[in-house]
Parts: structure tokens; sequence; C-alpha cells
């Protein structure tokens, strides 16, 4: 087993990794201000909409990497920066939501209500994002002491979560979805390096 | 049936091209003017804002009538019209044609008549142009995608283009086609529509006098992302029908299958009128986003035939349209 670095090492990273996902919001946030040469485009709401929907999705898949990761490079002090990534996924997941509700549908409690019934695609992310809630609740260190086995259990919500919140992106996509494959295609090699290490070895 | 227009047709007052770049000026003027002068002069000074502070790139395509046909609401900047396009053939992204069209050559442009008709041949682009004078027509233009801009084009009704090929008795529709070269059209390289790109009328929406074939826009020469050197607008459609950067029309007496259509028949059909009450199978079309309007914009109702029934509805008398969308 590698050693693992200093804790002083594993904070400054920490920070690093902190800084580098707040990056995209940064962003963000200058193209709404159109600071810096930074733009929405033509169609603002969509392109928040989108991007915040994308990195949500993006550091999802991040964070399920860090399992698959760990397992095969042995770096078990990986998993110290799983939650953060989690967190940051649900913070986009939740801005890409409160655009959407807000912004675009400005609170127009009907046509949201509808969209979640009559849209299929809409109907999927709410779910994917009312999954994530609870996991995003008890991602606290108490959290985690108080549930016990039982945090394991609640926490694999987040595999259908990230099936339903791909599905929710490849079924808006009008007709190229080279995108959503891609996240597809990663998200099925890391579910996949799951089933096959629990495969290997049922007896845990 | 059921429509309501809900915006009357006025004759348009839109300020020409010098109006637009001398507008500093002329708002002076409005200043020294009388009060009702001023009134009026407020309502020209609003089209002038549209237009960004630069003036407009590209040729002039000189005089240019106006048109009873457009609409008086303030036109969407150059740079939204400009930046924000869908024309797959330069890639699927929004800002793709604005950036992948840049180096598109449309000098020389040929398109080719054929079919049900008793003049077929190909055609030079100038010669297209001789068939009518040029008008300015500015129209909603409401995307499938439910996001709408109002765009000043400037082009020649299709119906006096057309005539000039002599459509015979047979001829019951109009077949448009997309140049195919994948070698100045990127995106055709690959394969997310069947290319090249098809689109069809009825002869009788071809001959709509609503119907034009745009080879402009605020005054200039078409950019290349917005479909030059000539493309359809037939501004009562969702925007797919109004076919970019055609070589050929052909006169059919079978309905055109459109690419959209071929692709997705579930979700495009023929037709594809404006319709607020017939739903695309993934979102709703009951309300639409008008680009410019910002991050708090509301999206606005839209309009049965985009607020064009009572130039068009005449034609769809009978036919069940949540059929037929």
């Amino acid at each position: 087993m590698r050693r693992a670095p200093s804790n002083a090492t594993l904070r400054a990273l920490k920070v690093m990794v902190f800084a580098a996902a707040l990056l995209p919001a940064v962003f963000l946030v200058l193209a709404t201000f159109e600071i810096g040469g930074q733009s929405l485009g033509a169609n603002p709401i969509e392109e928040l909409l989108h991007e915040a929907g994308e990195w949500g999705l993006r550091f999802l898949l991040i964070t399920l990497a860090v399992t698959p990761l760990r397992r095969i490079s042995g770096l078990n002090w990986l998993v110290r920066f799983r939650r953060m990534l989690g967190l940051f996924a649900f913070f986009y997941i939740s801005v890409h939501f409160l655009v959407y509700a807000l912004l675009d549908q400005r609170l127009a409690l009907g046509p949201i209500f509808e969209d979640i019934v009559e849209r299929p695609y809409i109907t999927l992310g709410i779910v994917a994002l009312l999954m994530l809630i609870p996991l995003a609740l008890t991602s606290t260190k108490g959290m985690m002491r108080r549930l016990g086995r039982r945090w394991q259990a609640l926490h694999r919500l987040v595999y259908p979560a990230a099936i339903l919140g791909v599905w929710h992106f490849w079924w808006q996509v009008k007709e190229d979805i080279r995108e959503p494959v891609i996240y597809a295609v990663i998200l099925a090699v890391l579910l996949g390096i799951r089933l096959f290490y629990r495969l290997r070895s049922p007896a845990r | 049936m059921r429509y309501k227009p809900t915006e009357k047709i006025l004759a348009s007052e839109i300020t020409d091209e010098a109006d637009y770049l001398n507008r500093r000026e002329f708002l002076k003027l409005a200043g020294i003017a009388t009060a009702g002068a001023l009134v009026s002069s407020a309502c020209q000074a609003d089209v002038a804002e549209a237009v960004a502070e630069r003036p407009i790139p590209g040729r002039s395509l000189g005089k240019v009538a106006k048109s009873d046909f457009s609409t008086t609401a303030k036109p969407n900047s150059y740079e939204d019209i400009t930046t924000y396009n869908n024309f797959y053939e330069f890639g699927t992204g929004k800002s793709d044609p604005h950036r992948n069209a840049k180096d598109f050559v449309t000098e020389p442009w040929t398109v080719t008549v054929d079919g049900e008709c008793d003049k077929p041949g190909t055609y030079d682009f100038d010669e297209l142009l001789r068939a009518s004078a040029l008008e300015e027509r500015i129209y909603r233009l409401r995307c499938v995608e439910a996001w709408s801009m109002i765009i000043p084009w400037v082009g020649i009704p299709m119906a006096n283009l057309l005539k000039r090929f002599e459509p015979n008795s047979r001829a019951r529709f109009v077949r448009f086609v997309t140049l195919y070269d994948p070698t100045r059209m990127p995106a055709q390289r690959r394969p997310i529509l069947d290319w090249p790109y098809i689109e069809g009328l009825t002869i009788a929406e071809a001959m709509n006098p609503l119907t034009i074939m745009a080879v402009g826009l605020y005054g200039k020469v078409l950019p290349n992302q917005n479909g030059a050197p000539l493309r359809l607008i037939v501004p009562w459609k969702y925007g797919f029908k109004s076919i970019k950067s055609i070589v050929r029309i052909q006169f059919t007496e079978k309905q055109p299958i459109n690419t959209w259509q071929a692709s997705a028949p579930h979700e495009y059909g023929f037709y594809a009128n404006v319709n607020p009450e017939v739903d695309h199978p993934r979102w709703s079309q009951a309300r639409e986003r008008r680009i410019g309007t910002g991050l708090f914009g509301e999206k606005i109702p839209t309009q049965m035939f985009n607020g064009y029934g009572e130039h068009v509805a005449h034609l769809y008398s009978g036919l069940d349209l949540a059929k037929h969308y």
C-alpha cells in the first residue's frame, strides 16, 4: 500500500480542487454580467440552464469515478475528495433547477407542474434531483455516523440518479446525440467497474 | 379551426438604413420638433434602437421597398439574428453556423429548376432575382424549439419567382433542396440528418403572398449563417420549414418528404404550422421565448399560425391540424 499524503498536503489539495470546481460557476457569473469578454449569447437563460446542467452531470460522473479510481490505483485517500465533488454536483444541478424554475418558468407553478407531469425528460430530471437531495442533506460526518450502515444503502441512490440524469440529457437533445452518448458511455464504464468488483468478491 | 390574430398587421414605418446611421442627428431633430412629431418619431427611434452600435456589415442591396406584411414590432438585433442559428450543415450548436460559415463562398450560385413545369433549367442567382423587385419583410420567426425572433428579411415574393418557371397543372407541391457539399458545409460529413436538407410546400403555400425567397437581412446581403445566398421564408410555419442555401426547386405531383419529417416523423410533420395547441411530443408549444429579452424576459403566448392566420388559415380549412402537424 502506498503511503497517503500528509494531512497538510491533503488540505492544500482540497483547497485547489474546491477552487477548480468553482471555476465553471465563476465563468457563468462573469458571462452573466458580460465581464472580461464573456457572454451568455442571444438566449442567456438557455445558456445558463444548459451549462449548469452539464456541469452538474460532469461532477456527478467525476464523483462516481472516485471509488473505481481508488480501487484500481490503491490510492485510498482519494475518497477524501468524494463528498466535496458530490456536493459540487448537487450545487450545479440545483442551479440548473433554479434557472429553470425562477428564470425560464418565472415560478409559474401551472406550467412547471405540467412540464413535470407531461414531459418525460423533465419528469426524469426532477426525480433525479429529488434523489440527490437526501444525499446532500446526509453528507455530513455527523449524519454518516448516525446512519451507520444505512448511510451506504441510502447513498446508493446516486446510481439511479446518475442514470436518470444522463437519460434526461439524452431525451431533450433534438438530433445530435453525440454528447449524451459520451456521458452514457462514461457512466456505463463507471457502473460496470463496480459490477465487476462486486461479482469478483460477493462476500463483503 | 380556431384562431385569433392578436396582432393587426399595419403598414410599417421602418426606418431605412441611412436613418439608422444618422439616428443621433435624427433624434436631435426630433427633440426640437412639435410634440406630435415627437410621438411619431419615437416609434421610429424604437426600431433604430434595435440596431447594434456598429453599422450592419455586408454589401447593401440598394433600394428596397417596404411591405404592408411587415410587423411594426421592434426587430431583433443584427447580432442576435446572426449568432443564434440552427443551420446543421455548419454544426448543431447555436453559435456554430456563425463560426463555421465564415468562409462559405456563395458566388457563383445556380439553382436547378425541374419537375412539373414548362421552363425547367439551371438559373443563375442574379437571373432569379430579376423576377421581382426586392422588398423588406419584417417577420416573426418561431422556431420549433419554442424561441422566436423578429427579423427584417429582404427578398422577393416566391409567387413571382415560381411563376417564371410556368408550373403545369400537375405541380401540386414545391420541393426545395439545400446545397450538398461537405467540403463547404463541414457538418455534412456527419450523418446527423439525411443530407441534403429537403423541404416542401403545397403550391398554394408557396404562392401565398407571405412566402418569400429571402436574399438579405437588414438591407444587406444575407449572411452565410442565415442561409446565403437565398432561402425560403414561410413565417407562419416553424423555422425549420424555411430551408436555407437552396440549389434546387422541383415541382412535384406527390407530397415531398422533408428532412425533419424523415428524421423523426412522430415529432415533425410536413405542414409544421405554428400551433400553440399542438405540442411537440417532448415540449409545449403554447409559449415562446422571444430572443433579446434577456435573463428576466417572460415567455409570451405563441399565436396560431404565428399571428399570420388572416393570410393563411384558409389554406387549411377542413384539415385536422393535430393530425397534420
